[in-house]
């Protein structure tokens, strides 16, 4: 309970900066239309103004909160101008990708981390694949895939696996090769097979690895379902709502899906993290 | 079968390193008997540790001979001849003490049925019975130290060999772990092999002291213990135990270990 006063007080500096900013960043246009309508402004109007424009350069907290609170609560979920419905739309993506991807990074790690081979083989190409822009080509990917028949949730998931798929693979065979010299000469003095070492230490042991490196994974995941919203127009997701808001200026549409999407990260992260809290406490290794 | 455990001869083990190659063992020729209690003492470097794994298959000796009850080190680790204590615990996080005991015996195909009998034995054996059921970060460094004992012990070894097992522990818990030890060595009348830095501590557990010397790792001195058997902690004050020390600690600066 000692932390809620500092949690308070950064909330409220970062709100009340965040108003600040919505005075100076939506101020000229205020100021524009008062000189074409001949009126002057006083300080306390422009003010008023600047935190409730319909289309504001950076709109107000409350503004955001009452546009969220529209679409999401006073509609149906069925409804295309709903937030929820949205969400949806993404998140269905996201959990496929994601599925993809950490079913792929996990087997991955496992064969890099049995075959030396695969080790110098395959990983530099893993690193190779995130060097790529993937906000550029992702266009690209989903117009690739559209021609040869794949398109809407699957393309998305792709996306969303290619980008998962790394923190997964990174973290699972940091996590598989954690045993240290020791376990490994004590398994060796019992005979056991490398299924056994396999099975009985490593798994076990890199879980804690895999749950921090899945929490980063499902974020990404997200993302990259958003990318591949971005080019297939208007099909729905917090994607397409951040473009259409943009094509149309409307500001207020793209900040109640960034916050949506930033809603719906913090759940997936908060939910893995349940997990991994239950998993590992029935593995007697919470802390 | 004869009373040779470890047969040791001429055996040397060089390891090639980035920095050149480093003489580990050199003509190393030790003979162990069935029941014996051996200490092998000597400043770091001297190849103690070297010696163990080589007798554990696991490190490949370069040179010479050396069988564990008549047969190659990999037969007699396939044979289940020994258990290996290491310098840490090394239990499981995620299984209980029992499950980490549990732990062998699953690897080597032992029965299930046998199992909850045999943990309940070795957890006697090393006085932590009622820890079954606990986490190893639930008991203390001492008593983790004791549990691999226990595990090293369940699945019927006739050798346990010891690398600094009490190394990490206070003084105090290190004496009453090497009393329950050599309780356990009276008990049950295994073969041991005992790597230690402590002078006393070789002394007072040992029918057997290896004095070893590094650069290159080698034996200067194999001394015979004339203790009884029954050795209360106060022998430690004994002229006989005092004298036995003195011949350790000569062989130790003989070989210029030390200096
Ligand atoms: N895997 C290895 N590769 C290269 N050199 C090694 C290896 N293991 C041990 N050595 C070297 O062999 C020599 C003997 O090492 P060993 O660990 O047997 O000594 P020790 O007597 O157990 O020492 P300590 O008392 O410090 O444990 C040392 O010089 C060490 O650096
Ligand atoms: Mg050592």
């Amino acid at each position: 309970m000692k932390c809620v006063v500092p949690v308070l007080t950064v909330l409220v500096v970062f709100v009340a900066l965040w108003y600040a900013f919505a005075v100076v960043l939506n101020a000229p246009w205020a100021r524009d239309r008062a000189e074409r309508a001949g009126t002057e402004l006083s300080f306390t109007a422009l003010v008023a103004d600047t935190w409730a424009q319909e289309k504001p350069l950076l709109p107000a907290p409350h503004q955001i909160a009452a546009e969220v609170w529209h679409t999401t609560a006073e509609m149906r979920i069925t409804s295309k101008r709903s937030l929820v419905w949205h969400a949806w739309v993404t998140l269905s993506a996201t959990f496929a990708g994601f599925a993809m991807g950490a079913a792929l990074g996990i087997l991955l790690a496992v064969g890099i981390v049995h075959s030396r081979v695969m080790d110098l083989s395959v990983m530099p190409w893993i690193i190779a694949s995130q060097t790529v822009p993937i906000l550029a080509v992702a266009p690209m990917i989903i117009v690739v895939l559209y021609n040869i028949g794949v398109q809407g949730l699957v393309a998305k998931a792709a996306i969303s696996a290619y980008l998962s798929f790394f923190p997964v693979v990174v973290g699972m065979v940091k996590g598989l090769r954690s045993p240290d010299r020791m376990q490994l000469d004590q398994l060796h003095t019992w005979s056991a097979s490398r299924t056994q070492v396999f099975g009985k230490l490593r798994l076990p042991a890199s879980m804690p690895y895999l749950f921090t490196s899945l929490k980063v994974a499902v974020a990404i995941a997200l993302v990259g379902a958003i990318i591949g919203e971005l080019p297939t127009g208007a099909q729905g997701g917090f994607g397409s709502r951040m473009l259409s808001g943009s094509y149309y200026g409307q500001t207020l549409i793209i900040w109640s899906a960034l916050v949506g999407a930033a809603v719906c990260a913090g759940a997936l992260v908060g939910l893995i993290g349940l997990v991994q809290r239950l998993v590992l406490k029935r593995m007697g290794m919470a802390t | 079968m004869s009373s040779q455990v470890i047969q040791a001869r001429g055996l040397d083990l060089t390891f090639r390193t980035a920095d050149g190659p480093v003489h580990a063992l050199k003509d190393v020729n030790l003979s162990v008997q069935r029941g014996d209690f051996v200490s092998f003492i000597g400043p770091s470097g001297c190849g103690k540790t070297t010696f163990l794994r080589v007798v554990a298959d696991l490190e490949q000796p370069t040179g010479g001979e050396i069988t564990v009850n008549g047969m190659s080190p990999a037969e007699a680790r396939r044979a289940r001849a020994y258990g290996y204590v290491f310098q840490a615990a090394g239990l499981y996080p995620w299984r209980t003490i029992g499950g980490n005991i549990r732990l062998p015996l699953e690897i080597m195909g032992i029965p299930r049925a046998e199992h909850a009998a045999r943990v309940a034995r070795v957890l006697e054996l090393v006085e932590l019975t009622g820890f079954e059921k606990k986490y190893p970060w639930q008991l203390s460094g001492g008593m983790q130290q004791r549990a691999s004992i226990a595990r090293a012990l369940s699945f019927d070894a006739d050798i346990l060999l010891m690398d600094e097992p009490f190394g990490a522990l206070d003084e105090i818990v290190r004496d009453k772990l090497n009393e329950e030890l050599l309780g356990l060595w009276r008990r049950t009348g295994k073969t041991i092999g005992f790597v230690t830095h402590s002078i006393p501590e070789a002394v007072y557990l040992s029918t057997k002291i290896v004095v070893m010397s590094p650069r290159p790792g080698r034996i200067i001195d194999v001394i015979e213990s004339d203790l009884p058997a029954e050795r209360p902690l106060d022998i430690r004050e004994s002229p006989e135990f005092l004298a036995l020390a003195r011949r350790v600690r000569d062989g130790l600066r003989a070989g210029h270990g030390y200096d």
